[in-house]
């Protein structure tokens, strides 16, 4: 590890928080989402922070800057940097701190690059606005940094606009604009979570790699234990804005103190036994050589057969553009196939939705990623779920709350939700009103389009062993598609393994599974990140070699 | 670029359309008109026989289709007809007062825009402060009081007490630019306190609906002065919106100064419509009436121009 003189010492306290309180604002009222938190990083050090939304820790993060989100204030405690203390400096001291000193890498590049300016003139604006150096000099850092981080063409890269770029390039461009100014201190917020696994892993290594170039240190922000582990030196787990246990991270892993650390340990634990397959004849659903795009250039499925049986999980995973959403819209009709047909036992399903007959149309169907999408905010819950009962079943009022009560207490939720709107839910419950709005229809096939990448991990497995128990009892087959490999793991019986429209291996789960893999399916599945600190490291040692 | 003039050539042909169907609502309305044009023109006095004979001389013995498809075959060839009142060809009549009303149009789009454009700039920066209350009283103050009493305050002031600029806007086509423009300007300050007030709020709301995006965050964190966050990363993100506001507002200054040209006796289009519809001249009517329509279909096909060349998603395909 190279050391850069202009960074200080190791060793040197950098940023410390002590007792820091933050309130926000929500219906007038102020109350606190940061509770009294100490932190204290070390030039050159990672500190991960982790937790669930709502933990406190971007909050955090950004306070390390001295700044606050709209409708956020700082009530209490102090952050001092490098002997300046933000929460009572002036506006332009803390300006000139930002993207000079202490710099910020944010979740999704496509929306934090301003989409009406190339790449190169969004990384030589801090260091030519602070003064740092002048625009040819950034212009020719940047090159350098693009080359470092293993951008594409890094001496022509800059020259683009944000959106002609990928997501996993974008993301690194942007860790690069945080080293323009080579600062003491990056805040790193979520930055791999919107990302492929496999474009993840890059990310991680390229972020890894500068941090260590130039002795950064940083703040790692992130909800997964395993990627931190890869990166931080020190962990600090958060709760609803408190502090519940801070450590080095290989204590921390391999011995953690709290529960709800060890509950966040386990959270890829879940896992259920492959069920064999029923070889009925014919299966519930069969899509049989289907190919569909959008408009006649744009293919995006080629060729995709698949079986659902009866009371069987079918797992689709790809990368996203792989066509796992779009198998599921030739499905439901909503996307009708240029070739190929779609069996409903036996009988071919009309290739439109518009053409199906009601029965048709109840016996498949969907929920969806995003649940505060997917529900309308107006509607509360007594009608979202008495819709489908009226339409598809004919159910007067009466019939139609004693079966939505019914259904309330299969997705375990008390009676009185019935009133609510999905504003007054949170995200885990809006996802199982959504699940009790697909069962109300009374399917035989749910297609779950990643139902539980929007959701916290625990929050997810709740989800996930809420459906599991559902199959079991009501004797539904589920299409899941999902990036998520433990999801894969956890709740499948058969396996659709996708690249760019095409299946490419597909089978029962313990096979698809075990080695020897097709090679798309090893790079998937090595891809996921493990507890272990050391396994970033010793893949990228494997895959170079 | 090709899908961009694939994009403007169907803009074209619609516009097209839309003209075509403008002419025929403008030739319908005309007809609806009471009372024999013949009659009106020729007065009590006429007898029968001279009412008949100047009606075919009009034409207007022919059915309506006929007269209407006549029209429209001349309008395609250049032909505009002529006047009723003078004889005179209705294009040579035109000509020169659509210079006059673009030229008002123009100055006082000058004034204007980048007046109204900074305000909402400056407003957006010092948001919710003293400045950008008062900005917002004043400009919808002045958008408030009916077009006819702004110009005749403006007289009042400018004109009648400080004798700064002249209350009658007599220009010809012989006047150099300066005195032009000097004899035009309160009709220019006219509008341009009538149309500010909307281009001013529309730049603010657009910029402030911008301060919530990830970007202008980023922005903020980067270190960049508040200033250049809004004029370089809120501004040009900004201008689609903005430019349709300032254009329908342009097409305004060209279609809807009838009044002010009134009130400053300015021998622009608006004047000589007003005075055609009193005189009957109906051929006079029919031609402004397609022109205003055909500048509001250009403005607009412009507006959509720019707003595509302002998104770097369609300038810069992937």
């Amino acid at each position: 590890m190279t050391s850069n003189p202009s960074n200080g010492n190791k060793g040197e306290v950098l940023l410390e928080m002590r007792d820091l309180r933050i309130e926000g604002q929500s219906d007038e009222q102020w109350h606190e989402i940061v509770c009294g938190v100490d932190l204290t990083l070390r030039r050159g050090e990672v500190l991960g922070l982790i937790g669930e939304s709502g933990a406190g820790k971007s909050t955090i993060g950004i306070a390390g800057m001295g700044f606050t989100r709209p409708g956020c204030r700082i009530s209490g405690g102090t952050i001092t940097f490098d002997g300046i203390e933000l929460t009572s400096a002036p506006e332009e001291t803390k300006r000139a701190l930002r993207g000079a000193r202490i710099a910020y890498v944010a979740q999704s590049a496509a929306a934090s690059f301003n989409p009406a300016h190339k790449l190169i003139q969004q990384f030589a604006e801090a260091p030519v606005q602070h003064g740092v150096l002048n625009s040819s000099e950034a212009s020719k850092n940047a090159i350098d940094l693009y080359r470092r981080l293993q951008l594409p063409d890094p001496e022509t890269i800059g020259s683009r606009y944000p959106h002609q770029v990928s997501g996993g390039q974008l993301q690194r461009a942007m860790v690069a604009m945080a080293m323009a100014c080579k600062p003491d201190l990056i805040v790193f917020d979520e930055p791999t979570t919107a990302l492929d696994v496999t474009t993840q892993i890059e990310v991680l290594a390229a972020i890894k790699d500068v941090v260590h170039q130039f002795n950064t240190a940083a703040i790692y922000i992130t909800h997964d234990l395993a990627v931190v582990a890869q990166l931080a030196d020190r962990i600090m787990v958060l709760r609803y804005g408190n502090l519940i246990e801070e450590g080095e991270t290989r204590a921390m892993l391999a011995e953690p103190k709290e529960d709800y650390t060890s509950q966040l340990l386990a959270v890829r634990s879940y896992q259920r036994d492959e069920m064999p397959p029923t070889q009925e004849d014919p299966p519930l659903l069969e899509v049989r050589g289907v190919s569909a795009g959008y408009g006649p250039l744009i293919k995006v499925l080629d060729d995709v057969s698949v079986k659902i049986e009866r009371k069987r999980t079918v797992a689709v995973v790809g990368e996203s553009g792989s066509g796992k959403s779009t198998l599921a819209r030739a499905i439901t009709g909503l996307l009708p196939p240029y070739e190929g047909s779609v069996l409903f036992k036996g009988q071919p399903l009309p290739p439109s939705y518009k053409n199906r007959t009601k029965d048709q149309l109840r016996q498949v169907q969907m929920i969806y990623q995003m649940p505060d999408v997917a529900l309308n905010p107006k509607q509360k819950v007594r009608d979202v779920i008495g819709r489908p009962l009226g339409f598809y079943l004919g159910m007067d009022e009466a019939a139609r709350e004693r079966r939505m009560r019914d259904l309330l207490e299969m997705i375990e939720l008390p009676a009185d939700f019935a009133d609510r709107l999905p504003g007054e839910l949170s995200g885990g419950q809006k996802q199982r009103i959504c699940i009790a709005r697909a069962l109300a229809a009374e399917p035989e096939l749910i297609i779950c389009d990643e139902v539980t990448s929007a959701l916290d991990q625990l929050v997810a497995e709740e989800i996930l062993k809420l459906l599991q128990r559902l199959q079991d009892e009501l004797e539904v087959s589920y299409l899941f598609i999902t990036h998520d490999l433990a999801t894969v793991r956890a709740i499948s019986d058969q396996i659709v393994v996708m690249l760019r429209g095409r299946v490419v291996q597909q089978g029962g789960k313990t096979q698809v599974l075990t080695p020897p893999h097709h090679e798309y399916t090893d790079l998937l599945l090595s891809s996921v990140p493990e507890m272990d600190p050391d396994w970033l490291d010793e893949l990228l040692d494997k895959r170079a070699s | 670029m090709d899908k961009i003039l694939k994009m403007i050539a169907q803009r074209l042909a619609l516009g097209a359309v839309t003209l075509f169907i403008v002419s025929l609502i403008i030739f319908l309305a005309v007809q609806l008109l009471p009372g024999d044009l013949a009659e009106a023109i020729l007065g009590q006095a006429a007898t029968p026989e001279t009412v008949a004979a100047f009606r075919r001389e009009l034409q207007l013995d022919l059915p309506a289709y006929e007269r209407y498809l006549n029209w429209l075959f001349g309008i395609l060839q250049g032909d505009l007809g002529r006047s009723l009142a003078n004889q005179r060809e209705i294009s040579e009549l035109i000509g020169g007062r659509l210079l006059n009303t673009l030229f008002l149009a123009a100055l006082a789009a000058a004034i204007a825009v980048p007046l109204a454009v900074t305000l909402g700039v400056l407003a957006a920066l010092y948001r919710n402060s003293f400045y950008d209350r008062t900005v917002n009283m004043v400009t919808l103050t002045t958008i408030s009081f009916p077009e006819f009493f702004v110009a005749y305050i403006l007289i009042l002031v400018l004109a009648v007490n400080m004798s700064v600029f002249p209350s009658i806007s007599n220009v010809s086509s012989d006047l150099g630019f300066w005195e032009r423009a000097y004899r035009s300007i309160l009709p220019a300050l006219t509008l341009t306190l009538v149309v500010v007030a909307h281009m001013m709020r529309m730049t603010r709301a657009a910029i402030i609906n911008l301060l919530a995006s990830p970007y202008i965050e980023m922005a903020n964190l980067k270190g960049i002065k508040r200033s250049r966050i809004i004029t370089h990363h809120a501004l040009p993100n900004a201008l689609s919106p903005i430019i349709n506001v300032i254009v329908i507002n342009l097409a305004y200054l060209v279609v809807g100064v009838v009044i002010v040209e009134v009130v400053f006796v300015y021998p622009g289009l608006g004047q000589l419509m007003v005075d055609s519809v009193s005189k009957r001249d109906i051929p006079v009517v029919q031609a402004c009436s397609l022109i205003f329509a055909a500048t509001y279909v250009l403005l607009n096909l412009t507006a959509d121009i720019l707003s595509i060349l302002s998104n770097p998603r369609l300038l810069h395909p992937r």
